[in-house]
């Protein structure tokens, strides 16, 4: 692990609830010791069960919040505690992406305002002219006109506005982003056009990528190693395929048997989670999976496991105390795409695909094929028509 | 609060139509589709092409000084819904038709405990205790899968995750049994694991009270779990409706395909994403034919005129001049 450009160790973030006049409060412990180490240029995504600790994990390695406990160093500059000067500078290196692209930008500043605030922060040389034309070339970086520069918030679609925010986020050069949730808030067609943003940038950038996501086709897509939380620990952590196809802790196998196919009528094989969900207020002793752990045994019940070698080789590493073994016992069933589609629509899907890639040049059709003589009634779509719709 | 008309749908949006300020160009135009009981809708769609508005107009909820509606055709039940009539409107809601909002944030209050708010939304429609409102509150947390309700319930929203809260709407959404559900991205901030617990508790609701639910997801994996129907919304057009099985393994409309191939896959090597090329026109530079056809890799001069919708049968209807575009469109060899 040489060439590590953020480090954190035994990192823990409690936060006291649930007091009043008459009631002491109590701990909650958000997160609970996590160890990470992450390699300049790869994308590192984290996913874990609601509640788990992700976005707490991401305020601190950020150090928009501070730790309980535990140490942190990016590139080897130890970060837990600085303050002032040091965390401005700090603030240029590492970037978040918010979640909402909506509420995450002062709706009463121009897109020019919003891009060109952190670049008068972190780089107060250039002149008022020069910070323009920055701005125009990142809004260009980020698939925008330089001319929006004009313009608010409210006037973009979402797709937009997250782009805006990744734009904002490139503004100090920074060399690590993290994102919460960048793309949750997107649907699939501006989805993919925002991560094949993100990994054009990482590849021309070097960037390196910190991406918390519940989309699991997002993250097999993006990531080059994967971390898995569970109540506050990571259970488990591995490059990307090892994850997706060898699972070696109960939570991962759990989480990939739930991923919805959107296929009609698949049906799954989903490992059922059962038992109490446990609070982070009363973590279950010994494994803290073990309330809804189908194969907990007695000795989940007394000691927690460490984080240690799955077996399967290159920093595989999972936190339970029969991985071995489960492993063995539960092979996942890895969905095997049937793909139902009538061959219409496989035409129809290939025809699209060249045509966006500009592959074929298309025109309507001039020789009628036999098919056309039993096409469906064409009328006009008058919205008063009454029929039994959808 | 399940006495349901035994035939027809139970809410059937007929047409709407709107515009916002001084906009002469319908923001949604002629919006149209229907929900029985016990049956789920999903209505997908690109970002701001108007999902959410659609339902916030069917609530009642959007700025009366704001906007014009134009057409506004909807019945709950077989009657009709005055969507102008916001007092009338908000008897249904909450009761007959609860809604769960896209941005959890800010339809909580941040100044009160989660379960004096569900409380409050069950006391506001029941005539019952406190007390009974407060059990009812701590058992729909726990069916929505916030553990150890009882604490939790005496938290304020800022203490809760993304997710947590999102749970906490769904739970005052589906505390006093709605008729109807309107659920805006009820998942999208939760791990899959928890999507399938919820998606679990709406089809056991909807099985045990004959609950109809609109839910409004980009997910397509959620929408082939539990959609019964598809409607696919562009830029405030219905451009493709019909059964779920119809949209997903016979798609017509080029946007319908565009998105479907824009998915991110879960076998097979991971290779640059397909896209629906450049963005969403705004209402100003709205197309006057087929508002796709800025964007659709297939267009024709034709597609500057409004296309019609063709009928491909069991409600399947497709708004393109070319559908079924392996017949009616050709390559240029
Ligand atoms: N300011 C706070 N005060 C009290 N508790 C908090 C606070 N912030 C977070 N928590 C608690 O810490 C735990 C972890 O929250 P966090 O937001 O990190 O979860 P998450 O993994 O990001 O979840 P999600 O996927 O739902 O966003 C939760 O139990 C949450 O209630
Ligand atoms: N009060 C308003 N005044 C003017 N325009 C509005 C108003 N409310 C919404 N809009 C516009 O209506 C369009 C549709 O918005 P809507 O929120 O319905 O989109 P959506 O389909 O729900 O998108 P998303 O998937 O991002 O939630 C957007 O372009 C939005 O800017
Ligand atoms: S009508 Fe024309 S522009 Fe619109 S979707 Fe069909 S082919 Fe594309
Ligand atoms: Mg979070
Ligand atoms: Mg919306």
């Amino acid at each position: 692990m040489t060439d590590s450009i953020l480090d954190a160790r035994d990192l823990t973030r409690d936060f006291m609830v649930g007091g009043s006049l008459f009631k002491a409060p109590k701990r909650l412990r958000a997160v609970d010791g996590v160890s990470l180490s992450v390699q300049a240029g790869e994308t590192l995504a984290v996913v874990g069960e609601s509640g788990c600790g992700k976005s707490t994990l991401a305020r601190m390695l950020m150090r928009l919040d501070r730790p309980t406990s535990g140490e942190m160093l990016f590139e080897r500059q130890q970060i837990d505690q600085i303050e002032g000067h040091a965390l401005t500078a700090l603030r240029r290196d590492m970037q978040f992406i918010f979640q909402d692209p909506f509420s995450s930008l002062n709706p009463r500043m121009s897109v020019g305002g919003l891009v060109g605030e952190p670049i008068e922060t972190h780089m107060p040389e250039l002149s008022a002219k020069e910070r323009r034309a920055k701005v125009g070339t990142l809004l260009a970086q980020v698939g925008l006109r330089p001319e929006h520069a004009d313009r608010y918030p409210h006037e973009f679609s979402g797709g937009q506005r997250q782009r805006i925010g990744i734009a904002r986020a490139l503004a100090s050069g920074p060399k690590l982003i993290i994102g919460d949730e960048p793309v949750s808030a997107l649907d699939v067609s501006v989805q993919a056009q925002v991560i094949n943003l993100l990994a054009d940038l990482r590849d021309e950038l070097g960037l390196t990528l910190i991406i918390i996501a519940h989309d699991l086709a997002v993250i097999r897509h993006m990531s080059d190693r994967v971390a898995v939380m569970y109540l506050g620990r990571i259970v488990e952590e591995g490059e990307t395929r090892q994850i997706f196809e060898n699972p070696r802790h109960p939570y991962t196998m759990a989480l990939l048997s739930a991923i919805p196919i959107p296929e009609y009528g698949r049906s799954r094989n989903t490992i059922a989670l059962t038992g109490e969900m446990p609070s982070p207020m009363a973590p279950p002793k010994g494994c803290n999976f073990n309330t809804r752990c189908p194969f907990a045994r007695e000795a989940c019940h007394i000691d927690a496991p460490d984080l240690r070698d799955a077996g399967s080789g290159r920093g595989h590493r999972a936190a339970c105390h029969f991985t071995e073994e489960i492993a063995q016992q539960a092979s996942v069933t890895t969905n095997v795409a049937s793909n139902p589609r009538s061959d219409g629509a496989r035409d129809r899907f290939a025809l699209y695909a060249d045509a966006i890639a500009g592959r074929t040049r298309i025109r309507p059709q001039t020789t009628p094929t036999k098919h056309q003589e039993e096409r469906p009634v064409e009328r006009a779509a008058t919205p008063s028509h009454k029929e039994t719709l959808t | 609060m399940t006495t349901l008309s035994t035939s027809g749908p139970l809410l059937d949006v007929r047409a709407i139509s709107l515009r916002f300020g001084k906009s002469d160009t319908n923001l949604l135009q002629g919006v149209r589709y229907s929900v029985d009981a016990g049956e789920t809708l999903c209505i997908v769609g690109e970002s701001g092409c108007g999902k959410s508005v659609s339902s916030l107009a069917i609530m009642g909820l959007l700025p009366a000084g704001a906007v014009t509606i134009d057409e506004a055709d909807v019945q709950f039940r077989g009657v009709p819904l005055d969507l102008h009539d916001t007092k009338a409107m908000r008897r249904f809601r909450g009761s007959d038709i609860a809604m769960i909002f896209q941005e959890p944030m800010s339809s909580l209050n941040p100044a009160f405990r989660i379960g004096n708010q569900i409380a409050e939304a069950v006391t506001a429609h029941n005539d019952v205790t406190e007390a009974e409102a407060d059990a009812r509150a701590i058992e729909m947390l726990r069916r929505v899968g916030i553990p150890a309700p009882e604490q939790r319930m005496r938290e304020y929203p800022h203490q809760l995750s993304g997710g947590m809260r999102q749970r906490v709407m769904i739970a005052m959404a589906l505390a006093n049994d709605p008729a109807l559900l309107i659920a805006d991205e009820p998942t999208t901030a939760l791990d899959v694991t928890i999507q399938a617990q919820i998606l679990d508790l709406i089809r056991n609701l909807q099985r045990d009270s004959g609950m109809g639910t609109i839910m409004i997801t980009h997910d397509l994996g959620v929408v082939a779990e539990i959609a019964d129907k598809v409607a696919v919304m562009y830029a405030g057009i219905i451009v493709e409706a019909g059964p779920a099985e119809r949209i997903f393994n016979d798609p017509q409309h080029p946007y319908t395909i565009g998105l479907m191939s824009s998915m991110p896959k879960m076998t097979g090597p991971s290779e640059r994403l397909s896209t629906v090329p450049g963005t969403v026109p705004t209402i100003e530079t709205m197309p006057k034919g087929c508002r796709f056809s800025t964007r659709c890799p297939f267009a024709q001069p034709i597609c500057a005129t409004p296309p019609s919708e063709q009928d491909f049968g069991q409600g399947h209807r497709v708004l393109c001049h070319f559908a079924p575009l392996n017949e009616k469109l050709e390559r240029v060899q």
